[in-house]
């Protein structure tokens, strides 16, 4: 069954504006969505898959490694190299990968390649998600549910981008960088602090209200239920404008300007807000330029910072940890204060 | 309840059948005791689906019998690694029915979850990554008794209700299902049209019913076109549509729709760019109102009363969910390490086998004839357990007017406090009000804080001090919890001017020897009293050492003086 299509997905505008950014700019550091259950919210994510531009990566390489940056190769590449080899580079999709809440330690880092071992004696390393999600994207539905030690685990390699493997006599390292997305509903618990930060981009999805919003939800969910080849097809030419224009906008992305000035109300948001660490306002920054670039502008402004400085800093309120609903409200009292009204 | 308010649950009981054996997609929440009438359901249910395509699972089926993993008996014969293919893998095509929904793990409702919303299985599990088709129905059944309740994402995504608990047994006769017309419904029901106007009355039944997730309109379009494909019919008719909002929309109503009045204007009409022609708008209300109508009719009995008594079922039944996910978070996985399956420690079998596989050669070159796949003891891997038992801190907060509103806000304030604390510590909270005549349970335990701080901001202040109450609730809450591996303590707040006994008469010196009674009988449990009266009293004193609680005084607890003492209570 095709994939409900992207631009088909009614309303939602922040979430689907934040799933756009971290497409054009992959170095905002991933999507949170928490919210009411019903709303689309994985949807969405597994939509973005079809929007990505497609990526050079070398052949046959079980990591993606970019043939384009030499320094971010695996270990296999970079002998290849050594080895006076060059590598051959293709075009494939960027992966999507779902992180299933029941997946094991083993099939997340990668383990010891148990056929190779029990059939030939070898001491095989057989990749996991994280290698498969290399340069691609990382989603967990259910984000708040999942095992504190799997947890533990995506926080060093998110920070890191490297995944290291200590097991069963195995000791391999390769690179690892991924945007996480993840979802859930808060109402079923919270998510640990240190996992929230990780977060580049903070999302809240709230059930419509207006009653021809959710006609239409009902309708084109008809639609497609129905029919799905026919719906995305129906769909085809919305998706590919839009996949066109993440492509355009990750080409203009370097040469988007930002100005001292910029940088300077960006903090100074960030210091009314009282957010901790430098994370946030690099954050809004960087997805400010991503969205400057998605609409053709030359130069970071205003508009852009205003639309983003929620989603960039509303989970990194640390005064009040309950308060919630309250963040959203601070961060635009903060930029009606250092932006103006 | 009136006549007309209550359909006929055997009539809805078969609709609901027939509905499921066309698209089985839907997924089913069966409300009834074990017996010849939930049997003769299921049966008929079975008997429109080929042998072997419904299928009885536990719920506390284990993730590697879901999902897929290592079989182990056929990689041992075999010296290779060989996939099990899993439940949901298996069942492809067919029907789930889940014994006893209500325990089912969180974990294992949202990978059920998952694969309802995707319609595939994906497999990370024990070395193997697989994806299969996994299109399957789901009947959760239902025996949940009290505060139990099956986890909410699983329920969310079942879209037929049906009740037939308590009723007689020779009614089960009255259980049918017509096979030639599941049969032809099954070849027609995709060429079913929709109208807009039944589309949109579905919709806007759901609005008013105060459903907020999409999902329920959604799932009862599909079932008002499996209804009007059972009825012969090529376009959902209005009966199709009431059909699908009392089986579908009626059960989750959060809200009592207002009633039609002829004074007030109508609903205002959706301003979307609609291609309806105006004429018909009169029609689109009369089918809304249809819909409407069969929906509230089909409210069930429970529901109703709860929204009388002014009670949000939405809140009450999240909660529920809630303390029941987290209740059984017990032991997580933490890692494997080198050691001997005994006393209870289970054996992490492909672990083993990884430790054995390389030296499988060299042990097959030693002892040739002992068999396809050497595992000697100190290849054995068990799996660690972070035997972590959570704590829940129950707040029983006094909101009588004898506690003044200022100390209220005071009372709350340290709440706050602790809760924050409670949040670093990913504790649990429940929160339990008194005032009045007696003392309820405003949030049960959940590890969701910003609902515990927003029950707590709408407190209201105001009336008499039913203190005996809220010790025998706090101590009831506790007890309920322990059972459930959580690490109960509470923290009572309150003045200690018991003026409610227990029988609810407002009789000065019997509420506080109740008081002081409850308080005895409370002494097993670990407490702290917070005395929120202006100046110390004795009443406070005499209370906390009743119930050999910490005592604190609140004018003495600052910030850190609270922590630590609730600290010093665990």
């Amino acid at each position: 069954m095709p994939t409900f299509p992207f631009s088909a997905i009614v309303g939602q505008d922040e979430l689907r504006l934040a799933l756009q950014i971290a497409a054009v700019d992959q170095g905002v550091g991933g999507v949170l969505a928490l919210g009411d259950r019903g709303t689309g919210k994985s949807t969405a994510v597994r939509a973005l898959a079809a929007l990505l531009p497609k990526m050079r990566v070398v052949v046959g390489c079980r990591f993606g490694c970019d043939p384009a940056d030499p320094r971010a190769l695996c270990w296999e590449c970079a002998a290849r190299i050594a080895g006076g080899g060059a590598l051959k580079a293709q075009q494939t999709t960027v992966p999507v990968i779902d992180l299933p809440l029941g997946a094991t330690e083993d099939r997340v880092v990668g383990a010891l390649d148990l056929e190779r071992a029990l059939a030939h004696g070898e001491r095989a390393y057989e990749p996991g998600l994280l290698a498969r999600a290399n340069r691609g994207f990382l989603y967990i539905d259910e984000v708040n549910l999942l095992e504190d030690h799997l947890v533990d685990l995506l926080l060093d390699v998110a920070a890191s981008g490297e995944n290291v493997v200590e097991r069963e006599g195995l000791s391999v390292r390769h690179p690892a960088r991924f945007v996480l997305v993840g979802s859930g509903n808060p109402e079923e618990g919270e998510l640990r602090p240190q996992l929230l930060d990780r977060f580049g981009l903070s999302v809240e999805v709230r059930t419509p209200t207006e009653l021809a919003v959710r006609i239409e939800v009902v309708r084109r969910r008809d639609a497609y239920d129905r029919d799905p080849a026919g719906f995305c097809e129906a769909w085809r030419r919305e998706d590919d404008k839009l996949r066109r224009r993440i492509a355009t906008a990750r080409t203009r992305l370097a040469s988007v300007a930002v100005a001292d000035s910029v940088l300077e109300r960006a903090a100074r948001l960030c210091i009314a807000l009282g957010t901790d660490g430098l994370r946030g306002e690099l954050t809004l920054v960087r997805a400010s330029r991503a969205l400057a670039a998605l609409e053709g502008e030359d130069t970071v402004g205003d508009a852009q910072m205003r639309a983003l400085a929620a989603p960039s800093l509303r989970h990194r309120l640390r005064r009040n940890p309950l308060d919630e609903t309250g963040s959203t409200a601070r961060v635009e009292r903060a930029v009606a204060e250092v932006l103006g009204g | 309840m009136s006549d007309t308010a209550s359909g006929d649950p055997i009539s809805d009981a078969n609709a609901a059948l027939a509905i499921l054996a066309v698209d089985p997609s839907l997924g089913c929440v069966l409300r009834a005791w074990p017996g010849p009438f939930r049997d003769r359901w299921l049966g008929l249910l079975a008997s429109a689906f080929p042998p072997g395509a419904v299928r009885r699972v536990p719920a506390t089926v284990g993730e590697s019998r879901l999902l897929g993993g290592l079989d182990l008996a056929a990689t041992l014969k075999a010296g290779r690694p060989v996939a099990e293919r899993g439940l949901l893998a298996e069942a492809d095509g067919g029907v789930l029915v889940i014994a006893s929904a209500e325990r089912m793990p969180p974990t294992i409702a949202a990978q059920l979850s998952t694969v309802l919303d995707t319609g595939v299985r994906v497999l990370e599990r024990d070395g193997f990554a697989d994806v299969a088709p996994a299109r399957i129905g789901v009947v959760a059944l239902d025996e949940s008794e009290g505060d139990e309740a099956m986890p909410a994402p699983l329920a969310e995504r079942l879209a037929l209700r049906v009740w037939i608990a308590g009723m007689p047994l020779r009614e089960a006769e009255r259980l049918t299902l017509d096979a030639a017309a599941v049969e032809a419904a099954r070849t027609r029901v995709a060429e079913v049209r929709v109208p807009e106007p039944i589309l949109s009355a579905l919709a806007e039944a759901a609005a008013a019913l105060g459903i907020a997730s999409l999902r329920p309109p959604v799932a009862a379009v599909r079932a008002a076109r499996a209804a009007a494909a059972l009825a012969g019919r090529d376009a959902a008719a209005a009966e199709d549509a009431a059909i699908a909002a009392r089986l579908v929309l009626a059960p989750v109503a959060t809200v009592l729709p207002a009633p039609p009045d002829a004074e007030e204007s109508p609903p205002p009409p959706p301003e979307e760019q609609s291609e309806t022609p105006p004429e018909r708008e009169s029609t689109k209300l009369d089918e809304a109102e249809i819909v409407l109508a069969a929906a509230a009719a089909a409210i069930p009995p429970g529901l109703l009363a709860a929204l009388a008594a002014g009670a949000t079922m939405r809140m009450r039944s999240e909660g529920r969910a809630g303390a029941k996910k987290l209740g059984t978070r017990r032991g997580r996985p933490a890692g494997v390490l080198a050691g001997d399956p005994v006393r209870g420690a289970r054996l992490s079998v492909i672990d083993t086998l990884r430790a054995a596989a390389p030296w499988q050669r060299l042990r097959m070159r030693a002892t040739p004839s002992a068999g396809r796949v050497q595992v000697r003891r100190d290849d054995f891997r068990i799996r660690r357990f972070a035997e972590r038992t959570r704590s829940l801190t129950i707040f029983a907060v006094d909101a009588s007017g004898s506690t003044a509103l200022a100390r209220l806000a005071e009372t709350k304030g340290a709440v706050e406090l602790l809760l924050a604390e409670s949040y670093v510590r990913r504790d649990q909270v429940a929160l339990i009000a008194f005032r009045g005549t007696e003392a309820s349970v405003l949030l049960p335990p959940t590890g969701a804080l910003a609902r515990a701080r927003r029950a707590l901001a709408q407190l209201p202040g105001g009336g008499a001090t039913p203190l005996a109450a809220a010790i025998d609730t706090a101590a009831l809450l506790a007890d309920a919890s322990q059972k459930r591996g959580l690490a109960p303590s509470v923290v009572l707040l309150t003045d200690g001017k018991a003026n409610v006994a227990r029988d609810g008469s407002m009789d000065r010196a019997k509420a506080e020897a109740d008081a002081l009674a409850a308080a005895q009988s409370a002494r097993g449990l670990r407490a702290l009293l917070i005395d929120t009266s202006p100046r110390p009293q004795q009443s406070g004193r005499r209370l906390a050492e009743a119930m050999a609680a910490t005592y604190l005084p609140l004018p003495a607890a600052d910030a850190s003086a609270l922590s630590r003492a609730v600290k010093a209570a665990k």
